[in-house]
């Protein structure tokens, strides 16, 4: 890494003032399972660090009759072993416990999982979100794009969001909070992330000088929500396709659905085809290959990564089915 | 002090409040910014209140590893699992992947399984680190250890040390794991050379024996 | 005349039994130390500066900022202005500074310019409108060969096919006959035609080798009753030992070497570092306790370890330690040449193969590669086969586990499975049939295959080629392999103290395969001593001088010197010991830590009683392998083995699980049951990971790896591996052929195995591993004319 400055501020305003006001002077230092491994290869080379462990009020999960609010530095695994979470939105307790190994889950944070970056090899050589060389010749398209995106992808950006969590948290109709020198503001999650459209543009709608600082779900009784992702090894791996998917039941039929996709786009990709579909529809396996084939009707896969659009296809289809037959366990 | 002096030693107290200027950063672009001295923390502004800046250079940190509490002066760049390995001389820990993807750097950070390479030193500070090392005691291997022997886990033993922490965690919060806790609790740790059989029964032996 | 010989099993207290690995202590608590673990008195770090091009010329090089930086030591440029460069990640600048951070930024302030070459990193598309012409081989080129295992007689119908650039001296040949060449190549080195000033031109990145043939294919295919064709293969992989290469350097005065490094032929490392460095190998000391890892990759200084002496030196002899990155371990440390082919086998209706033809081509990197040893195991009577090796910027190839044979299983196990598909024939009952053909092993393979068959549950799970297409699926595969393993070299000095302690020394290494443990079992069961009571100390120079940990030939080689050692220490203290029982040194015998008369247990005395009439002096004895002067041979040369796979596919996904896995193993006589059962756990566990995730991922336009971390450069996890049952062949028929090795065989048949369990479960070949989802679904789609 880099040589770079550390600073542990213990408010919110003090994180915000010491970030810069342009990215790519500072950095946010969570659970650091991301901004490490960034730094060390080169990706970021912030000159300052802000380590934001230290701010009391980021932390802490709650809930009430309005629902939970999850700290931003909330451990993904304290998450995962919360016994509200488990209760109240049981689809997101098993994408957590699916998303990492218990190493990174101890030390990533809700927040960190929200803001880390694409997994996409192109990026991670350093060579831009929009996978450029030199003289800006665009990679991903004539090069290796078995792992990119079959849906968003008609632009310059042909990265997979790469959290696993978010499409269940956008399914539960989470918001999220951030605070900067302009305040505080929140968004409904979905619109956190943005597709990059050209080179300097970023993926999240986030300052510099911002800071995620918490999570909230609204309550959902009643819903039936599952969460299923496709991954080729058993043990940790990044997954090829997730599928998020919360049910208003009415009986055996659809009243309505949130129906979120994973790992196929730039960013998470909630899918209105899919929620239409499912309307007024009883949840059985006919319902649920017409709604994953409704998501899946526009993707435009590139050269090597077409077999994603039959696995994100079986993955909305199985968690269609696991919510209508009762969600998670 | 220019704007392009690339040593940066003592800092004044910024008068104003509103934060750090925009010329601090440009101080620390130059090319070798590796202080010699250990420098004491700058102080700066931040929202009305004082927040120290530790860095570039070496920073006096304290750790409490093993049960012991040690010193060390280190960058803000360098990582626990290299602090352990390049200045404790603690090299049960490993360097493999070096970016939290195999295991092999294992330790416990407050009790819980963490990857060392994943955290750096300076904020290891102030939390309980448990190495590999402290395992064996007087000279008696740890049940986990014990089990990893009768069972034939090791090969080359690189991966060893990683995954004794590991499986000891798992046991401590799953005493009698279920296969899907097995399956969890041991989903971040690689073997090359395929030592996961023997483990997996030395992980069998401890449930029932008890650790 | 002493007998060396194996003893009897009835006679044998711990040979052939299953012992506990004796640093497997040193390893759980963290007390083992690594070469990665090392650190010496003031040592410095260092780092290295690396091409970002995959092929490129290197034009200037400016190290003065890195040179005036604060704790930086030494920097020494180890390729400059001038260089071409053959693959991303090669070394270009080394440093070594006060510590790693300072290093790493040194580097960074190092300006490199470059002129960029075209690259060619793919291998998997078949080479089309190869011309024959290749043009004279020079000595680097004989060397890339040497480094790729391209086989002796390859090499020399290309040598006398193409001819040389220039003459080489009997010092060249002697270089290259320590790198491997046979006498076979050399003689056709001294003979072949010498094209002069030919070697300047830019070499084609196709190779093609003049077709072989064997009796009459083309008559035969003719003749046969069932032809299946098919394409097959398998990609690039890299060794991924998790302990990386490298070392920790330092002059001890201005002449004199120590260095730590981590390497599978400790007692091979001074010859090679003597002359780059200019010193006499006898003033190099190596050293190394434990190793991470080597399957293969590890057995030279590499150019690492000698800049990294050389840059020690600059720094006034410091010890400078520069072991490799991930990034850099997976990009330049070595690679497993790819193997694809066309294959066509045709055979009688009664499934006896009589014809095989293949057009194969791979690679190594830039040296291209050689075809692998096929058709594999079953020497079909009638073959055609015609190689196209590719020279491209990949990264150079290694020696990687079994070299070669991964490959030929893959691409015949797999094309004989197809043609026993197309027969409707149940493959065990169609490998079965043609065992004759599998020489000298039919009858080993036969015994293996019907174990492996009841362990696997074979009659129980075999079906007919699927045609379910939704759904999961199982099914079930096999595959047979072979291997050399004659002990190598070895030398060990048994030393028996006056007061009762033993030690042993050599100079070899323990991969984590349990040589230390095996060594102690023989040297313990010859002198009826517990394990405990004799002290080994291995990997250092200091010792006698071992072999090199490759080619399956350490247990042969060790096992060999030690036994013999032992068993002249023994007489040699029986000498001393039989007046103090009334009796003749050759009625004496070591049993359970006495020295007692044979047949009278009343006349006997304790190990130390004994000991103690050697006098003042210790007794040292040095054991040799091989040593005709003390027969008999106590290794010999052959293994078989047979694996079969059973997986589980998920249609819809293309999703592969295996289930459960059978190897079935031969090896000789067995010295440690339970190291030999873990080596071949392990063995399937990593074929696993080959068969189903590993692939080096170049970027066509870049020219670099784009996978060379481990998130994607998959391995296995623990809940990827099924129930594996292993079983070793032991007693009569096996035990009387002496020790043979069995590092690398079990690694051979994994990737056919499964290919074939998956053939068997969806109905269609997948024609390339590793079998990952996009792979598969392409086969379904295919199958169902999608």
């Amino acid at each position: 890494m880099r040589p770079f400055e550390y600073a542990s501020p213990t408010s919110r305003a003090q994180a915000v003032s010491l970030l810069g006001t342009t990215w790519g002077n500072t950095e946010i230092l969570a659970g650091g399972t991301d901004l490490l491994a960034l730094m060390k290869d080169d990706v970021v080379s912030p000159k300052r660090v802000i380590n934001i462990k230290e701010i009391k009020d980021l932390h802490g999960v709650s809930s009430g009759p309005r629902g939970m609010r999850i700290g931003a530095l909330t451990a993904l695994g304290d998450l995962a072993d919360d016994t509200n979470v488990k209760k109240n939105y049981p689809a997101l307790a098993e994408a957590l416990i699916e998303a990492a190994s218990p190493q990174i889950r101890n030390l990533a944070t809700l927040g960190g999982n929200l803001c880390q970056r694409p997994r996409c090899w192109y990026f991670r050589n350093g060579l831009g979100l929009l996978a450029k060389n030199q003289v800006g010749k665009e990679l991903v398209a004539a090069g290796e794009n078995r792992y990119h995106a079959i849906l968003g992808n008609e632009g310059p950006a042909k990265f997979v969001s790469p959290s696993t969590v978010v499409p269940v948290l956008i399914a539960y109709g989470a918001v999220v909070r951030l605070e900067g020198p302009k305040g505080k503001r929140e968004l409904p999650l979905e619109k956190f992330f943005v597709i990059p459209k050209a080179d300097g543009e970023r993926e999240h709608d986030l300052s510099s000088n911002e800071v995620v600082t918490e999570v909230v779900l609204p309550p959902a009784p009643g819903l039936k929500a599952a969460h299923y992702e496709i991954r080729q090894k058993d043990a940790f791996d990044w997954p090829l396709a997730v599928a998020a998917v919360a049910l208003q039941m009415d009986g055996s039929r659809i009243q309505s659905a949130r129906v979120v996709l994973g790992y196929v786009a730039p960013v998470p990709w909630p899918s209105p085809e899919a929620e239409q579909s499912l309307r007024g529809q009883a949840g059985d396996e006919e319902t649920a290959q017409k709604a994953a084939d409704a998501a899946l009707q526009n993707a435009k896969p590139l050269s090597s990564n077409g077999y994603k659009v039959q696995l994100a296809r079986v993955a909305l289809k199985r968690a269609i089915l696991k919510a209508a037959q009762g969600g998670a366990a | 002090m220019s704007d392009d002096d690339p040593n940066v030693k003592d800092r004044d107290l910024k008068p104003d409040n509103s934060g750090v200027s925009r010329r601090d950063f440009l101080r620390i672009s130059g090319i070798s910014i590796t202080l010699p001295l250990v420098a004491n923390p700058t102080v700066v502004m931040a929202a009305g209140q004082e927040v120290a800046i530790h860095g570039p250079g070496k920073v006096p940190m304290e750790f409490s590893i093993n049960g012991k509490k040690v010193k060390a002066d280190l960058e803000p760049r360098v990582t626990l699992l290299d602090a352990l390995r390049d200045h404790f001389e603690l090299t049960g820990a490993k360097r493999v992947c070096d970016r939290g993807e195999c295991g092999a750097c294992t330790v416990l950070l407050e009790g819980k399984p963490a990857y060392s390479c994943s955290v750096l030193a300076i904020e290891a500070q102030g939390k309980t680190v448990t190495t590999v090392e402290s395992l064996m005691q007087g000279g008696k291997l740890h049940p986990v250890q014990q089990a990893f022997v009768d069972n034939d886990a090791s090969q080359c033993g690189f991966c060893t040390p990683g995954f004794v922490v590991a499986c000891k965690a798992l046991l401590d919060r799953h005493p009698h794991p279920t296969s899907d806790d097995i399956r969890h609790g041991l989903s971040g740790n690689l073997c090359r050379c395929g030592t996961y059989d023997g483990i997996r029964k030395a992980v069998a032996q401890v449930a029932q024996k008890g650790a | 005349m002493p007998d060396y010989a194996w003893p009897q099993a009835e006679h044998r207290t711990l040979i052939g039994k299953r012992i506990g690995r004796v640093d497997s202590p040193a390893k759980v608590s963290g007390q083992a130390k690594y070469t990665y673990d090392v650190h010496r008195p003031g040592m410095l770090y260092g780092k290295v500066l690396r091409s970002p091009y995959a092929h490129a010329r290197i034009v200037s090089v400016d190290t003065s900022a890195a040179e005036k930086m604060s704790g930086v030591k030494a920097v020494q440029i180890v390729q400059g202005p001038g260089a071409t460069i053959h693959w991303e990640g090669d070394e270009i600048v080394a440093v070594a500074a006060v510590d790693e951070p300072t290093a790493e930024d040194a580097v960074r302030a190092i300006k490199v310019e470059y002129q960029q070459l075209p690259h060619l990193v793919s291998d998997a598309e078949p080479p089309s409108g190869v011309g024959e012409g290749q043009g004279p081989l020079s000595m680097d080129d004989i060397d890339d060969m040497l480094d790729n295992q391209v086989p002796s007689q390859q090499m020399v119908s290309q040598i006398q096919q193409y001819g040389i650039t220039e003459k080489p001296s009997e010092e060249t040949l002697k270089g290259l006959k320590s790198d491997g060449a046979t006498d076979a190549v050399l003689d056709a080195i001294r003979a072949a035609t010498v094209h002069p000033g030919a070697g300047g031109q830019p070499k084609s990145n196709y190779q093609k080798a003049a077709a072989q043939t064997l009796g009459d294919p083309d008559k035969a295919f003719a003749e046969a009753e069932v032809v299946s064709e098919g394409v097959y293969g398998i990609p690039v992989i890299t060794h991924c030992c998790l302990e990386s290469h490298g070392s920790i350097s330092e002059w001890t005065d201005a002449d004199h070497l120590l260095t730590h490094i981590s390497t599978q032929n400790v007692s091979g490392i001074p010859g090679q570092m003597a002359e780059p460095l200019k010193i006499p190998a006898s003033n190099i000391r190596v050293h190394q306790d434990h190793i991470g890892g080597g399957f293969g990759s590890k057995f030279s200084p590499d150019r690492w370890g000698i800049f990294t002496a050389q840059i020690s030196k600059k720094a006034d002899g410091k010890p400078v330690r520069v072991m490799l990155e991930r990034e850099a371990e997976l990009k330049v440390a070595g690679a497993r040449p790819s193997a694809f082919a066309r294959v066509k086998v045709g055979a009688k209706k009664d499934g006896t193969v009589v014809a095989w033809q293949s057009e194969s081509w791979g690679t190594g990197g830039p040296g291209g590669g050689g075809m692998p040893p096929i058709p594999y195991v079953f020497n079909v009577p009638n073959q055609r086969k015609e190689h196209t090796a590719i020279r491209n910027n990949i990264g150079p190839a290694r020696a990687w586990r079994a070299p070669n044979h991964p490959q030929a299983a893959v691409l015949t196990m797999c094309a004989l499975d197809d043609l026993a598909a197309k027969l409707n024939m149940d493959p065990v009952e169609f490998f079965g049939k043609n065992l004759d053909i599998a020489k000298p092993r039919g009858d080993v393979y036969g015994e293996e295959l019907g174990i492996a068959a009841d362990l696997m549950g074979w009659k129980q799970k075999w079906h007919p080629r699927s045609q379910k297409q939704h759904g999961l699926v199982r099914g079930v595969g096999v595959s047979f392999h072979t291997w050399g393993g004659r002990g190598h070299s070895s030398d060990c000095d048994l030393t028996i103290h006056p007061d009762g302690s033993v030690e042993l020394k050599m100079g070899s290494q323990d991969l984590g395969t349990g040589t230390r443990t095996c060594i102690l079992i023989v040297a313990a069961d010859t002198l009826g001593l517990p394990i405990e009571a004799i002290q080994l100390q291995i990997g250092d120079t200091m010792y006698p001088p071992s072999g090199g940990s490759g080619g399956s030939t350490t247990i042969g080689g060790v096992s060999s010197s030690t036994r013999r050692a032992a068993v002249d220490a023994r007489d040699a203290l029986f000498a001393q010991v039989a007046p103090a029982l009334n009796a003749q040194p050759d009625q004496l015998e070591c049993v359970k830590g006495r020295v007692a008369v044979k047949g009278d247990s009343s006349r006997s005395l304790s190990w130390k009683e004994a000991c103690s009439k050697l006098g003042a002096m210790p007794l040292t004895i040095r054991g040799k392998n091989p040593d005709k002067s003390k027969p008999p041979d106590l290794t010999s040369s052959g293994v078989g083995g047979v694996q079969m796979a059973e997986v589980e596919v998920d249609t819809e996904t293309g999703i592969v699980k295996v289930r459960k896995m059978v190897a079935v193993q031969d090896c000789g006589l067995v010295i440690d049951l339970k190291t030999a059962e873990s080596q071949c756990l392990g063995a399937l566990i990593m074929g696993i990971s080959y068969a189903l995730f590993e692939e080096k991922v170049m970027d066509p336009s870049t020219g670099r790896m784009l996978n060379a971390d481990m998130e994607f450069y998959r391995l296995a996890g623990l809940s990827d591996i099924p129930e594996l049952v292993v079983k070793m062949m032991t007693g009569k028929g096996y035990d009387e052929r002496g020790v043979i090795g069995l590092g690398e065989p079990p690694v051979i048949s994994p990737g056919a195995a499964i290919s074939n369990a998956v053939a068997n479960a969806i109905g269609v070949r997948v024609p390339f591993l590793p079998l990952t989802p996009d792979r598969v679904l392409a086969a379904l789609g295919q199958k169902a004319g999608a």
